[in-house]
């Protein structure tokens, strides 16, 4: 099997596994429970938090758990625009962000909010200056994703929380949920108030997350109930899901440094491979994208046929984002960028992860080279 | 990482006499064993320095453990460079260009070698000209200056300095032997334990507590804040006291209003009787002049009767606020505040007698077999060692 759908979600590692079945059996017991069990629970669980907040480099009251990527961005868009909404009406994100954020976006605007929904070029790429014009005085949050999710762009986030550094008034959130890992981002001391992570996209259980939550961020809560997380997001803490994403956290960023060396040699040869195959237009840039997603299109070849015959091969591969491959619509980001719905339609995303080997994407690229070859003729 | 090595100066200890070498060792000891960690880490003692060279070690994370020994004043980040003038004007552009947040700066060269061509004050002028043209959110403040460069221009080599970083100051750890603290679980105490440990005792602590009336929770808040004091003192003894049947047995027997007074002369009691067994010279507490009952003049009068042993109290002029600022600064102030039930908030009288009086504490203690009490708390006592390989548990096994 050679698996490229990492953007999708990943593969958990066997030590999270582990962690994840020991927790549940040995630490089952409610962390906000008095008796000495809970109080174990309770230990282990700031254990995590502490261990989470020194990987990333900040304070362990910043660090909210949470279900995950979708969550994370609620939290934080809804939760910053409800408890900053007497200081200005006026909210700026882009036209290519994930359906979490998107979809927070459009509740708001329902409410009253107005939103700025910021254009991308060619490349997919938010361009700094317009955010600037963008950018005004009732202006009470900023949010974008640091990594695109499609398409593998790398948004200027560290220009805009330069620019937001000084400007207190302004919540700038940043959607790190495919960046993690893949492209380093600083969260201290960086003008990022709030920022997304999700633990199933670097090998974590499904269902976690954390939201990094600068110190003196206010949230309104989306959940209200027993107060936990600091009066931020109640509900019994999922204790196995939180141990085993901070031990995925750990044993990640443990491999950063050469994972990312790895991912990128990878794409300069999916790139090289992907350019002698006639027809394929790559839309991934090679200057500001992540090293883990090939975005590319093949003309003539519909990408839903081209994902289930490379299926035959155990390849597996997807069309766009998993969160909206199922609606017959063409990808929003490829629509932003300006690419052609009948392009779009022939576009499939190749996403990976530190595991991926070389072997992997050559065999990838010759099964892919024939399949294409195939399919051309009989759809003619 | 733009620097190469980094200067450690030490404080206090350097005014000693004929004891300083010791103290130099000692110190020189101390910083090998925080840094044990950073294997390629090659460190020089020097008549009043310690020099670090970092080979290949980042050194905002030397420097993040440096910051937490005692007896360190201050530690100058440097590169080494040539004694040529472009070597120089390279090597001090590379330090201005790591300090984006100051906006002042000075340069201040001086040769050891005055055969050098280019006297102190060209030097300065040829050196801060170049930072002007370099670095345009630089400006020269030659009073007060955000960012003081150092220029020493030796005969085969040039030293360059960074921005100094300043240090913990105090004495070296156990240079001033050993002292067995009275730890709570509270603000005070563990501010208590550290200023303590930086006039360079090694603290060792009791802990009283009183299950089932204080929880599991309590006595892991306590090992919480050994574990950060532990980052100072190397390694941290916890001594826990089982207190229930003194509190009970005071509860049972004293009026009301002095259960406060009878209880602490029995803690120090304990404490003095531990001290001698772990060859503590002196007590210390967390106290503040009048900041409760037990801690007016009256009550320490009265407490202080039971023992011969000096006991000090770092605190006792401190205002709450500033000890509050002490506790953030260390970290323990988060940990401190976890709202659990310590053995000093059980049984606890609506009116305690403020002003107690010696001859009254010691009838109402006739009631009790104070050296049965005293003997039974000892031992039971469970001790705990804290060092680094302690954290190697079960816990983090999991993560």
């Amino acid at each position: 099997m050679i698996y490229l759908d990492n953007s999708a979600t990943t593969k958990p590692y066997a030590e999270v596994l582990d962690t994840y079945r020991t927790v549940s059996e040995q630490f089952f017991a409610n962390p906000s429970s008095l008796h000495s069990l809970g109080g174990k629970s309770e230990q282990l669980l700031t254990r995590s938090r502490e261990q989470a907040a020194a990987l990333l480099g900040v304070e362990p009251g910043e660090i909210v758990f949470t279900s995950g990527g979708t969550e994370g961005n609620n939290l934080a868009i809804k939760g910053a625009a409800f408890a900053y909404r007497k200081r200005g009406k006026h909210l700026i994100t882009t036209a290519i962000e994930h359906a979490s954020a998107g979809g927070a976006f459009t509740q708001l605007e329902s409410l009253g909010f107005d939103v700025t929904y910021l254009p991308v070029d060619r490349d997919g790429r938010v361009s700094f200056e317009q955010f600037k014009q963008a950018y005004r005085d009732d202006t009470i949050l900023v949010s974008l994703m640091h990594v695109n999710n499609e398409v593998g762009t790398v948004q200027p986030v560290k220009e805009i929380a330069a620019f937001l550094s000084d400007k207190p008034k302004t919540v700038f959130h940043v959607d790190h949920v495919q960046g993690f890992s893949k492209v380093p981002l600083q969260l201290a001391e960086s003008g990022i108030d709030l920022c997304t992570i999700s633990g199933h996209k670097f090998h974590g259980p499904k269902g976690t997350g954390l939201l990094y939550v600068r110190q003196g961020t206010v949230l309104s809560p989306l959940f209200a109930g027993g107060g936990q997380e600091q009066q931020r997001r109640s509900g019994t803490e999922n204790l196995p899901g939180i141990c085993g994403m901070v031990k995925a956290l750990r044993i990640t960023r443990e491999h950063q440094n050469e994972g990312i060396c790895h991912l990128q040699k990878l794409q300069n040869q999916l790139f090289e491979g992907l350019r002698n195959i006639d027809g394929a237009v790559i839309h991934t840039p090679v200057e500001h994208s992540a090293p883990s997603i090939v975005n590319v299109a093949l003309r003539g070849v519909k990408s839903e046929v081209l994902v289930h015959a490379l299926e035959k091969d155990e390849i597996y591969v997807s069309t766009k984002s998993a969160c909206s491959s199922k609606e017959n619509k063409a990808s929003a980001v490829l629509t932003a960028m300006g690419i052609s719905d009948e392009e779009a339609e022939q576009t499939i995303r190749i996403s990976l992860a530190y595991e991926t080997t070389e072997q992997d994407i050559a065999v990838f690229l010759k099964k892919l080279a024939e399949r294409v070859g195939q399919l051309k003729i009989v759809m003619r | 990482m733009i620097y190469d090595y980094l200067v450690v100066r030490f404080g206090e200890i350097t005014l000693k006499g004929k004891n300083k070498k010791q103290f130099v060792v000692k110190l020189e000891n101390d910083v090998r064993d925080k840094l044990r960690k950073f294997a390629s880490l090659e460190i020089k003692r020097h008549f009043d320095d310690l020099e670090i060279k970092l080979n290949h070690e980042t050194a905002d994370d030397v420097l993040a453990v440096l910051k937490k020994v005692f007896g360190i004043q201050n530690i100058w980040p440097a590169i080494k460079v040539g004694t040529d003038i472009e070597a120089i004007r390279e090597g001090v552009l590379r330090i201005a260009n790591q300090e984006k947040s100051a906006e002042t700066f000075k340069i201040a060269a001086r040769r050891k070698d005055k055969r050098y061509p280019i006297h102190g004050s060209e030097l300065n002028q040829d050196l801060g000209g170049t930072v002007l043209k370099h670095c345009d959110w630089l400006h020269v403040d030659v009073h007060d200056p955000d960012l003081r460069i150092r220029v020493d221009v030796g005969y085969h080599e040039t030293h360059i300095y960074g921005k100094e970083v300043q240090g913990a100051g105090g004495l070296p750890v156990g240079a001033s032997g050993k002292v067995m603290l009275l730890l709570s679980g509270g603000i005070d105490s563990p501010v208590a334990a550290y200023l303590v440990a930086k006039r360079g005792a090694i603290v060792e602590a009791v802990h009283f507590q009183s299950p089932p009336y204080t929880s599991d929770r309590a006595k892991q808040k306590v090992i919480d804040l050994a574990k950060k004091l532990r980052e100072y003192g190397g390694k941290f003894v916890l001594h826990l006291v089982p207190f229930t049947e003194a509190q009970v047995a005071i509860r049972d027997a004293v009026p009301e209003d002095y259960r406060i007074t009878i209880m602490r002369r029995l803690m120090f009691r304990i404490a003095e009787k531990q001290a001698a067994q772990r060859g503590a010279l002196a007590l210390a507490t967390g106290e503040s002049l009048g900041q409760v009952a037990s801690q007016t003049l009256e009550s320490m009068n009265t407490i202080n009767a039971v023992t011969n042993l000096p006991i000090l109290r770092p605190l006792i002029t401190m205002d709450k606020i500033d000890i509050a600022k002490i506790a953030k600064e260390i970290d323990t102030y988060e940990i401190s505040i976890r709202p659990y039930e310590d053995c000093c908030t059980i049984f606890l009288p609506k009116a305690p007698r403020t002003r107690p009086d010696r001859n009254h504490a010691a009838r109402f203690e006739q009631k009790l077999d104070v050296d049965a009490l005293v003997r039974e708390a000892v031992d039971g006592i469970e001790t705990i060692v804290i060092d680094e390989d302690a954290q190697e548990d079960v816990l983090s096994q999991l993560l």
